[in-house]
């Protein structure tokens, strides 16, 4: 629209003195709009980190267990950012039927070996929450429901788990997750990093 | 804005002279709800709905404020703020207590009444489109609020409906897990999901009352529909709001309102779940866990994928939740039958009636335990309603022969006479 005839009465022109299509104002619109919008993402910024996890949340991101007491074929419910965790000693019995699965068969394929640490197979620490909808499955204490798989049963929507707590049948996508953790000793653990 | 025949507004008292013309409010009221909007003589019940759910959405903001000045937001005293404090120790607590927490029920079952009127005498349709997509984000915002004041108890139902409904977020790759993260202000439900929920609790009834004005002022450019489905022609079609609708308004809201009462007063926990009277335990899930009633028939629809497709079975289940209510949206373009009421559309109409059943059908399946029979009614249900509205009403809508219409509202209703009473 805006035309050299346009240009030329209201006396605007180009750096070089020809009339040019874009006139300063629309500079200044364009500019002083970029710089409103800068702006006012800018302020949103604080609006949005705010619900990210606070400092004090995050405080709590490490635990230390002690795991002397956890008799083979026993497990611990424990908490780490709120979220339960299972620890569990396993039996020579229990390591052979995790291993005795090949894993094709499985729908989220991992190995006990991928979830434990080296020389510690029998040391199974997972998160307790069911990768279905987050419900805590039934199996860690003593004569809980395990399942037919003999790991852990989720009472919500009856998602199985194997002995090394990986997803045999119903509705979870997912193995229980492995959270990060290492061994401080042999007799501790410290979840998180 | 209104018919021709609508009553103007005549300030009488020089005082209401000297307001109308700084600020015309008694005109908006008397234009909008009183003797100057004019109204479709035939409107039968179910348009009552629309004004009980204002009153109830009145009623929860008045019970909902009070209520705010005694709980206690923190994880620690949520429960027992509730469960003590208000149920035992404040004066009224427990009535007011009662009254918002089958309110919130109440609300649900008169604007299902209201939705479903608006799907069978085809409220949808042109001109009404952005009323019915107005009322569908009232809808949207009450079930958001709906959730979020369910989780305030703390209760064993609210911890673990909090984490179940924020686990739908974990279902989108990469960024669902960070998204669900976020919403929470944790990695599990706590302290800072509970303050957020409630800030947002107080906050969202009143953006629900904005849309409700916008949802109002939308039905007031061509006025309310009515069980013909037929356009109003002339004066004879019509009464002044007040006191004609106002008085039917009244006395049908004061009727159902004696329903609230009763249930509030003899059955107040009828409607919810006897787990929700144990303090929230991150530690232990309740055995079966269900949401409130009026969500039932999504949770069926969610529950349904249990084969993973391409994408995995929990992303279809959120997916398929979330557009069997964005589909109603299109509605007025998926439904391009020029005839608006059902009763004129024979075949419309019996597939209006399976739809319902399937609806609930759905919700019976999504508030009982889980078992091999209900999932496979529940897959055939969750399916039957995505053909109902994708497949059905565009074909019926195309092939259906509808049923003559009547020529008039007024002759609809008083027939012959109606035709005899134009030329007296």
């Amino acid at each position: 629209m805006a035309t050299k005839a346009s240009a030329g009465v209201t006396g605007e022109t180009g750096g070089d003195g020809v009339p040019s299509g874009v006139r300063r104002r629309d500079f200044l619109n364009v500019a002083a709009v970029s710089f409103a919008g800068v702006g006012t993402v800018a302020a949103l910024a604080p609006l949005i980190v705010q619900m990210s996890p606070s400092a004090d949340v995050l405080a709590l991101s490490t635990t230390e267990v002690d795991i002397s007491k956890i008799q083979p074929g026993q497990g611990i419910k424990t908490q780490w950012r709120k979220q339960p965790i299972f620890i569990r000693n396993l039996t020579p019995k229990e390591i052979a039927e995790a291993n005795a699965v090949s894993l094709s068969d499985l729908r989220d394929p991992q190995s006990l070996a991928d979830r434990t640490k080296p020389g510690k197979a029998n040391w199974l620490i997972t998160l307790g929450v069911c990768t279905h909808l987050g419900c805590v499955p039934l199996g860690i204490g003593e004569g809980e429901n395990k399942g037919p798989y003999g790991g852990y049963f989720c009472p919500c929507h009856g998602s199985m788990y194997d002995t090394a707590a990986r997803i045999r049948q119903g509705p979870a996508p997912k193995n229980l997750e492995v959270p990060e953790y290492k061994f401080t000793s042999p007799t501790t653990v410290q979840i998180g990093s | 804005m209104s018919f021709s025949w609508a009553k103007p507004y005549e300030p009488k008292h020089p005082a209401m002279k000297w307001l109308d013309q700084r600020l015309p409010i008694p005109r908006l009221v008397y234009g909008a709800t009183g003797p100057g909007y004019p109204v479709p003589r035939n409107l039968n019940y179910f348009w009552n709905f629309g004004v009980l759910a204002g009153v109830f959405l009145t009623i929860q903001i008045v019970t909902g404020i009070v209520l705010a000045m005694h709980y206690v937001s923190t994880a620690d005293g949520a429960f027992n703020s509730v469960n003590q404090l208000i149920m035992r120790d404040v004066n009224a607590g427990w009535l007011l207590r009662y009254a918002h927490m089958n309110g919130a029920s109440f609300f649900f079952i008169v604007v299902y009444i209201h939705i479903f009127r608006g799907l069978y005498y085809g409220s949808y349709k042109p001109p009404r489109e952005l009323v019915w997509m107005l009322g569908l984000v009232i809808y949207l915002l009450m079930m958001a609020n709906a959730f979020m004041g369910y989780v305030l108890p703390w209760g064993q139902m609210s911890y673990w409906g909090a984490q179940v409904i924020t686990g739908f977020f974990s279902a989108f790759p990469l960024v669902g897990e960070p998204i669900r993260v976020w919403l929470l202000g944790g990695y599990a439900p706590d302290q800072a999901a509970l303050t957020r929920f409630f800030s947002l609790h107080y906050l969202l009834p009143f953006v629900i009352a904005a849309v409700v004005i916008l949802h109002i002022w939308a039905l007031h450019i061509p006025g309310s529909g009515n069980p013909t489905g037929v356009d109003v022609k002339d004066e004879k079609d019509t009464l002044p709001f007040h006191p004609y609708f106002t008085a039917k308004d009244g006395w049908f809201s004061a009727s159902f309102l004696l329903i609230y009462a009763l249930v509030t007063f003899y059955a107040p926990n009828y409607l919810g779940h006897p787990d929700n009277y144990i303090p929230a335990n991150p530690l232990a899930t309740p055995a079966h866990i269900v949401p409130e009633w009026y969500f039932w028939p999504f949770y069926a629809i969610l529950r349904s994928f249990t084969l993973d497709f391409i994408l995995p079975a929990k992303l279809w289940g959120v997916l398929a939740m979330f557009s069997s209510i964005l589909l109603l949206f299109f509605l007025p373009w998926l439904d391009k039958s020029p005839v608006r009421s059902g009763t004129y559309r024979p075949l419309f109409k019996r597939f209006f009636w399976l739809m319902v059943i399937d609806v609930l059908i759905l919700g019976y399946v999504g508030g009982a335990p889980i078992s091999a029979f209900r999932t496979a009614l529940g897959q055939f249900a969750a399916a039957y309603y995505f053909l109902h509205f994708l497949v059905i009403l565009p074909l019926v809508s195309k092939f259906e022969t509808t049923l003559p219409l009547p020529n008039s509202i007024s002759e609809s209703v008083l027939g012959e006479r109606g035709t005899m009473a134009t030329a007296g």
